[in-house]
């Protein structure tokens, strides 16, 4: 009874702030809406004797939330939510396959017949789940592990090709100055500006600076 | 608490998450639906873990691997938002018009 009650409030409690996260203003509160979806979600799974997972997913969530919210503050425009925002786009389509795949999952759920066999309530699952991830799944583990070390490694390698101030083979300089290379190459005062402009750089510029610039300067 | 609910539930917030990745125009919001889609499934394998399997160890690894997908997705994406702003000045879709760079 009382775990009906408990389950049926985190339920709810997911499913809404997982509605409120397309219908808030405020891009950072959205990024929290998910955390709290991301919590029911974690305490249902600790109720399904999933502990582990549950709680794991929730420190994982947590900390990935903050990021989220850091990135929201960064990168778009009304983080704080003064202003009303709707960026949608083909907003009906989405609505129906969202209310479409809903509707075919949980027919799935609903009209097909599993097996019942439930947890026992003595088993140790964590414990179990620790055996079975040092011992006959070790592969999954360490495939797991080496998929998120590359996921790292790949994440750097695509934000580190350009620094703040330019490529990265290209030594840094504040954004007033020129590179070292390109200072080396414009000979000085004798060269009027109108022919630099209209020459494309000698040799010392290489293959595709003059491309990668105009979008690259303003960082 | 029976199968049914919690698939229910599950299936709900997985629809959510695929409203939101199919119609939101902000990059970090359709990961956001992503997310939502695989906190549905994460769902609904502990369920199936609890309730069906009856608790054989190896059914958690599906969660572990689920969550493996989430950090990954999250990292990737992080990325290349981080780079497509960088070239492009783009955080939303619309300005993405051509592939090329």
């Amino acid at each position: 009874m009382i775990v009906d009650v408990v389950f049926w409030f985190l339920a709810v409690l997911a499913v809404f702030s997982a509605w409120r996260v397309f219908r808030t203003d405020s891009m950072v509160r959205a990024a929290y809406w998910l955390l709290i979806s991301f919590v029911g979600v974690g305490f249902i799974m600790v109720m399904l004797k999933a502990e582990f997972l549950g709680v794991i997913l929730i420190l994982m969530m947590g900390g990935e939330m903050t990021i989220m919210a850091v990135f929201m503050v960064m990168f778009m425009m009304n983080p704080a939510g003064l202003n009303p925002m709707i960026m949608v786009h083909q907003n009906r389509a989405a609505m129906a396959a969202g209310f479409g795949s809903f509707g075919l999952l949980s027919a799935v759920g609903l009209f097909a017949r599993f097996p019942a066999s439930v947890v026992p309530p003595r088993a140790q699952a964590t414990a179990e789940l620790g055996t079975e991830l040092l011992g006959d799944s070790m592969l999954v583990f360490q495939t797991a592990g080496v998929t998120l070390l590359a996921a790292m490694i790949g994440a750097v390698a695509l934000v580190s090709v350009r620094g703040r101030f330019g490529r990265a083979d290209e030594g840094s300089d504040a954004p007033e100055q020129q590179p070292a290379a390109a200072a080396a190459a414009a000979p000085g005062p004798t060269v009027s500006d109108a022919t630099a402009a209209a020459e494309p750089a000698p040799d010392v510029a290489g293959e595709d600076m003059p491309a990668d610039h105009a979008h690259g300067d303003a960082r | 608490m029976s199968q049914q609910a919690i698939f229910v539930v599950a299936a709900a917030i997985f629809g959510i998450g695929v409203y939101g990745a199919l119609s939101q125009q902000s990059f970090v919001m359709i990961m956001m639906g992503l997310e939502l889609m695989l906190n549905g499934a994460m769902l609904a394998a502990a369920m199936v873990w609890a309730m069906i399997a009856g608790g054989t160890p190896k059914g958690q690894l599906l969660v572990v691997v689920l969550m493996t997908v989430m950090a990954v997705e999250a990292a990737l994406g992080f990325a290349l938002v981080t780079g497509i702003y960088r070239v492009r000045k783009a955080d939303i879709t619309e300005k993405l018009k051509k592939l090329k760079g």
